[in-house]
């Protein structure tokens, strides 16, 4: 183990440059992020997952946010384990009718401001659970969202400018 | 067992590649008698469709499978669930589903229905209205002096599918969890009825992210059973590929988390380096990092190029190097240990009578492996091991999973080598049929069952993932251990949820 570990100081970082900030979120967030959040938000968000439905695809994905190559924590970003100490809700899948309370009581446990980043292609709008009886819609029909990241599942990088757009849009 | 099916019912015609016989009433009650003497016909699954009920079973021994069903017009049946424990939750969800009721059912409380959809029995011929006064849901009582509840989700703290649990506690020792699941339920099913096999597909995609191949691999060859299809050699081995490419990713992937769960973050940061490195070559390869909607019935949807073959090759290599060092890491390092051996266990004797297998059940010492038994191409050709340990604690199954890993290196090595050439497609002939298929995800045995019009509408589908004969050994596996080991043990199983919920 300390064999690797000294072959890893040596190698220097494996993690990936950060992406460009991409302009579509940018478009999408200046428009909804108010002044105050400008002001606030600063390059340090909390973030706290819900999966509402998804199928887990997507959960994979945001997972791998968290490991060496993209290491999330670079960017001022972390992911936490209450709302309460949350600043963004990172919302997955077509909102299920048995999740629906759920979701909405996570958000409403969220302290303001904060934002809400949908992700994937069932958050938009049910993607291809459309029409069935166990889901209400996309994250949108319960709780206000503030940036749609397409994609099933988008891939890690898409995640990353996604959030990377949403600070750099507050700052 | 064939035998014995045949003698108290009638063969169907339709039914492909399992045999499937038709039973009267007394003939089902009759079996039910039987499998309480016949410890070693597991269940493979318990399902319905519109006034019929089908069941799944092995017999372990031989390998053979067949299917029996029992037309229900009054929509009742006599249950299983007492004789097989494993189809009490199946026998509920039909319940919440179709309105079909098994009789004397240990457990009648609703499962996936959590009163909050906006019709009731949604996949029933004539659905009645919803009930509009949610009652809470009753858990099993418990009582005792000193004992406490601890109610945990569905919304967990990680970043993690949800689910209930209910633990109830002795200071710190777990007396007993329930689950209650069923909140990332998505009517998938009822969504698949009435669809074309292509859509149908994407559906089975979906079923659970993890299990992308394997699920969709498993409705593929259901229909290709069901319609007779033939697949080129070419895909059948480019199926494998995906297939052992899925599992090495997310075993990697959880021997990184078991450990992280241990406070071993050390091992999260080498695995995760090592599972990104698997999918980013299947994202060149395929062209998708989970390689979903890649395999399709009749084949697949992408080639594997020639610098696609050398990159895998080049990853076989790197992690055939960089994978022995941690597995060193995880044996040597008692505070690891400490934390994962004797940890969580599952008797042999109950993971026998729920059916389970994947790595749950070959860390409790049942050997079930559908790559093996009943076994399909390309396996029969390929040299590979499937690991059996017996102590089944949370050590063994993440040994399970170690081993699996350089299993699977080895296959895809050999696949790589073997790779016919010919075309990856073919069409899917317009033609009527029941099919059933036995895949092994990373995850365990999957079964999907599938009917087939001749107009290429799927009238009915059920994807049977391995969770279901998992999620109960957890609530076994935690008990007499303290709380915080519950991350450990439930990251060890890793079931699905949405693969569960549908
Ligand atoms: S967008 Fe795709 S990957 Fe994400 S939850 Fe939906 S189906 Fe799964």
């Amino acid at each position: 183990m300390l064999k690797t570990i000294v072959r890893n100081l040596l190698r220097g970082p494996v993690t990936m440059k950060g992406p460009a900030p991409a302009e579509a979120g940018i478009e999408e967030l200046a428009s909804r992020l108010d002044r105050a959040a400008r002001a606030r938000l600063g390059r340090s968000l909390s973030i706290r997952e819900v999966d509402a439905g998804s199928c887990n695809g997507c959960e994979l994905e945001i997972h791998a946010l968290n490991n060496v190559i993209y290491d999330l924590e670079r960017f001022g970003m972390r992911f936490v384990a209450s709302p309460r100490h949350a600043d963004v809700l990172m919302v997955t899948g077509p909102v299920t009718a048995n999740m629906r309370d759920a979701l909405f009581r996570t958000w409403d446990a969220t302290p303001d401001p904060k934002w809400v980043v949908a992700v994937g292609g069932c958050a938009l709008d049910g993607g291809l659970f459309k029409g069935s009886y166990g889901i209400v819609g996309g994250v949108g029909s319960v709780v206000p969202v503030d940036l749609h990241i397409p994609g099933c599942p988008p891939r890690p990088i898409d995640l990353l400018a996604g959030l990377v757009a949403l600070v750099e849009a507050a700052k | 067992m064939l035998d014995h099916l045949a003698s108290i019912g009638t063969r169907a015609g339709d039914h492909r590649p399992f045999p499937r016989f038709d039973l009267d009433r007394e003939a089902w009650a009759a079996l039910v008698a039987t499998l309480a003497e016949k410890p070693d016909w597991s269940l493979v699954g318990l399902w319905a469709d519109t006034g019929i009920v089908h069941m799944a079973l092995r017999e372990d021994a031989s390998g053979a499978v067949a299917v029996v069903s029992l037309a229900c017009p009054e929509g009742r049946f006599p249950s299983v669930g007492g004789v097989r424990p494993a189809a009490i939750r199946l026998e509920r969800a039909v319940q919440d589903l179709f309105g079909v009721t098994a009789e004397s059912l240990v457990d009648p409380r609703p499962w996936l229905d959590h009163d909050a959809w906006p019709i009731r029995l949604p996949l029933s011929a004539d659905p009645p209205d919803p009930l509009g006064h949610p009652e809470p849901y009753p858990f099993l009582p418990v009582e005792g002096p000193g004992l406490h509840q601890i109610p945990v989700g569905p919304v967990h703290a990680g970043i993690i599918e949800p689910g209930h649990f209910r633990f109830t506690c002795n200071g710190e020792t777990v007396v007993r969890l329930e689950q209650r699941l069923g909140y990332v339920h998505k009517g998938t099913e009822w969504l698949m009825a009435g669809r074309s096999v292509a859509e149908v597909a994407k559906l089975s995609a979906r079923v659970s992210g993890d299990s992308t191949v394997a699920h969709s691999l498993a409705f593929a060859r259901a229909v290709e059973s069901a319609t007779g299809a033939a697949v080129p050699a070419r895909a059948v081995w480019l199926r494998a590929l995906m297939a052992e490419l899925e599992r090495l990713a997310n075993h990697l992937g959880d021997i990184g988390a078991i450990c992280n769960d241990a406070a071993f973050a050390y091992m999260l940061a080498e695995c995760g380096l090592l599972r990104e490195k698997v999918l980013r070559a299947a994202d060149a390869c395929f062209g998708h990092r989970l390689m979903m909607d890649r395999v399709i019935p009749g084949g697949v949807a992408a080639d594997l190029a020639d610098d696609g073959r050398q990159l895998l090759a080049r990853l076989v290599t790197d992690l055939r190097e960089a994978f022995p060092p941690l597995i060193h890491t995880y044996d040597e390092k008692a505070s690891l240990q400490d934390r994962t051996v004797a940890t969580g266990r599952v008797a042999t004797e109950l993971v026998r009578r729920f059916g389970a297998g994947g790595h749950v059940g070959r860390a409790s010492g049942r050997g079930q492996d559908a790559r093996r038994s009943p076994g399909y191409a390309p396996y029969d050709e390929l040299d590979f091991e499937v690991p059996v340990f017996a102590d089944g604690d949370v050590n063994a199954r993440v040994w399970i999973r170690i081993r699996e890993v350089e299993a699977s290196l080895g296959l895809v090595r050999q696949i790589l080598d073997r790779l016919p050439e010919g075309p990856v497609h073919a069409p899917v002939p317009a033609a009527a049929g029941q099919g059933m298929a036995l895949v092994e995800s990373f995850r365990g045995e999957i079964m999907t069952w599938v009917a087939v019009r001749e107009d290429g509408i799927v009238t009915r589908c059920h994807p049977r993932d391995p969770s279901w004969f998992q999620w109960p050994l957890l609530e076994a596996a935690i008990e007499g251990n303290i709380v915080a080991d519950f991350p450990l043990c439930n990251k060890s199983f890793n079931c699905s949820y949405s693969g569960h919920d549908l």
